[in-house]
């Protein structure tokens, strides 16, 4: 069914077809000619700079000389660069904030649109909308105008006497409009859910409510259950997604990470490293620290998932 | 023979009240009945009575669903509505002024922000569309022969090259950003559109390997079955049989790698420096950066600019794109 599916099910059923090998691979020739665009898209484009990567992260280089191997002194480097840390500290808050936001509201409002209501597709488009437009520049340009001192936000809040603060300006409030802006955009989370939601079999609630049950105990005894593996699928993808952020904090701070560091995503600081200061070696080496991080949460998940998410079949 | 014909109308009518008498001794007896039920049965007929009443309130509780709903809309797009006003407003005003009510239709702010770069903002549309061409171009062309393989022949490896393609969608982009951006500018092809489209030319968005898989897999083999015993070879089934029948996969592609390809700001601003090779993100940006306070007008309309064509696509392509997420799941 999904992409996560797919792996776990790759995962769990090897060699399935270890006796018809001869069969298997009848089409070998023709197969690799039809591959051949990905093969070398995956070798040139992703694996090789992959290694590449690897290697530059023990070296220093900058990109006008060829690179010299420095041995673990960008690991060093990492484990003592103070705004590395705030970086990690600004991203895990807007990861493990934002994402839960995001998915709750996705469920909420799947939970209220289902099964054959009027408008229904109306309003999940105008739901949807935002997740479409969310990653654009213009609309962060649209967050910096309203969450701004003199703001849509704060021209409301005058309306009934509240000086609002400058959100953006403020480094205690600024990272809080960016988790705004990924809640915003619950939309396409929120189209699997509501794919999810059809598919739990209309008898279980029907048999159940025949029982007495509350609507509440239906949604914790039926529906969380049956959604299970939709919620791991949404939670793992949006956890990926949210640690890869960028262009709102970019445009916001004006490519800063400002004020005082306080929206420095991991991803602006590797682009600054890399991109700003030319410091291809340490960018390199912050790059996989990502790499490791997003692995690391993505095999939490798998793991975890085990004690909460339920498979019918 | 009056009598006879009226006869059964009053029957009727008695019958009719007849069915409300009979209804109370029904429920009278049933209510008796149900002090003799066994529990389990008896709550089951509460169950079903209470579900009577509930219908009653149906209607409301309908109302007020569409109510809470149409609230949570209204907040999401109102910051959006409340952009398009503002374009039309003068920049004073839009930083005074919540409401939408617009008094005078001022189009100012779109020829000020047209013209307010080096180039006309049309022509960094007209970049971006290049861009956006060849990305969709790359990527039908690839991902579609990739995924014939993926789902039709059988070849060596291909469980391990399934599972590497799978993973490579959740890989992030900045670990092989950099050295990516060395190959490529030792190729002379910083400041081109090469770095944004040839990727796509070489499958790298995998995802839509995957979403045209799951629609390969969809399709009856015996319909390829039929065209090799009609002595059709694999690049014929591919082009004439398979082909014709993903359009609606393939749509779902086109209209995805628009959106994203217009959207793509990382990109854009790692390989295009020069001006007169900007994209519409990059270009927008470097308006942000140009203008002061003074001129949000201008840069609200330019926003308005790029988000319109990524409107446009969602309005006519909404069936495909809800169907590629709910069939695949990504953004």
């Amino acid at each position: 069914m999904s992409a996560l599916g797919e792996l776990s099910r790759l995962k769990t059923s090897p060699g399935r077809g270890k006796t018809k090998i001869k069969i298997k691979h009848k089409d070998n020739k023709a197969a690799y000619w039809f591959l051949l665009p990905w093969l070398v898209g995956l070798v040139a484009i992703t694996i090789g700079p992959m290694f590449m990567s690897l290697y530059l992260s023990f070296t220093d280089y900058n990109l006008l000389q060829a690179p010299v191997w420095s041995g673990f002194e960008n690991i060093v480097r990492m484990m003592e660069d103070a705004r590395l840390h705030n970086s990690l500290k600004v991203t895990f808050i807007y990861v493990l904030v934002g994402v839960p936001l995001q998915l709750a509201l996705a469920l909420g409002v799947a939970m209220l649109l289902d099964r054959g209501m009027r408008g229904l597709a109306i309003y999940r488009s105008i739901f949807y909308l935002p997740s479409l437009l969310g990653s654009s520049v213009a609309i962060a340009v649209l967050w910096k105008q309203i969450f701004g001192t003199s703001g849509l936000v704060n021209q409301f809040l005058a309306m009934v006497g509240i000086q609002g603060p400058g959100w953006i300006s403020d480094p205690n409030t600024a990272l809080g409009t960016l988790i705004l802006l990924n809640v915003w955009t619950f939309g396409s989370p929120m189209i699997i859910f509501l794919a999810a939601l059809r598919q739990v079999p209309v008898m279980y609630y029907e048999a159940s409510s025949i029982d007495g049950a509350s609507k509440f105990r239906q949604f914790i005894t039926i529906t969380l259950p049956m959604i299970s593996p939709i919620i791991f699928f949404n939670l793992v993808l949006q956890v990926i997604g949210a640690f890869q952020s960028f262009t709102q904090a970019f445009i916001v701070s004006g490519g800063k990470g400002g004020p005082s560091d306080s929206t420095m995503f991991f991803t602006l600081y590797l682009y600054q490293q890399g991109f700003g200061r030319f410091d291809m070696g340490y960018a390199s080496a912050i790059a996989w620290l990502l790499v490791v991080i997003v692995g690391a949460f993505t095999a939490i998940n798998f793991l975890a998932s085990k004690y909460w998410v339920f498979y019918d079949d | 023979m009056t009598e006879q014909i009226k006869s059964p109308v009053t029957d009727d009518r008695k019958a009719a009240t007849g069915t409300d008498e009979e209804f109370e001794l029904i429920a009278a007896q049933a209510a008796l009945d149900e002090e003799r039920l066994p529990r389990e049965q008896r709550n089951r007929l509460r169950a079903l009575r209470r579900r009577e009443r509930k219908a009653k309130w149906s209607v409301a509780r309908s109302l007020l669903k569409h109510l809470m709903i149409i609230a949570v809309a209204a907040v999401m797009i109102y910051p959006l509505l409340w952009m398009v006003v503002s374009s039309l407003r003068p920049t004073d005003v839009i930083f005074r002024e919540p409401g939408l009510f617009l008094q005078t239709f001022q189009w100012e702010n779109y020829a000020e922000g047209w013209t307010a770069l080096s180039h006309p903002f049309g022509h960094f549309m007209l970049n971006s569309a290049i861009v956006v061409l060849g990305s969709i171009i790359g990527n039908l062309v690839s991902c579609s022969m990739a995924a014939y393989a993926f789902a039709r022949l059988e070849f060596r490896f291909k469980g391990l090259f399934f599972a590497i393609m799978l993973m490579t969608i959740m890989l992030p982009i900045h670990v092989i950003i950099v050295p990516q951006y060395i190959m490529f500018s030792q190729l002379g092809w910083v400041n081109t559109f090469l770095p944004l489209i040839v990727p796509k030319l070489l499958a790298t968005d995998a995802f839509f390997i995957f979403l045209m898989v799951q629609f390969i897999r969809g399709i009856p083999r015996d319909i390829d079955e039929a065209a090799r015993i009609d002595g059709a070879g694999h690049p014929r089934i591919f082009l004439q049989v398979i082909l014709p029948l993903m359009v609606p996969a393939l749509a779902t592609t086109t209209i995805f790698t628009f959106i994203w390809t217009w959207s793509d700001f990382f990109s854009s601003l790692i390989y295009l420096t020069d001006p007169d090779m900007f994209t519409v993100p990059v270009a927008l940006r470097a308006f942000v950066d140009a203008t002061s306070e003074s001129n949000w007008g201008a840069l609200f309309a330019m926003s308005i600019v790029t988000l319109l064509p990524v409107f446009i696509a969602f309005v006519l392509g909404q069936k495909f794109l809800v169907k590629g997420i709910a069939t695949t799941g990504m953004k």
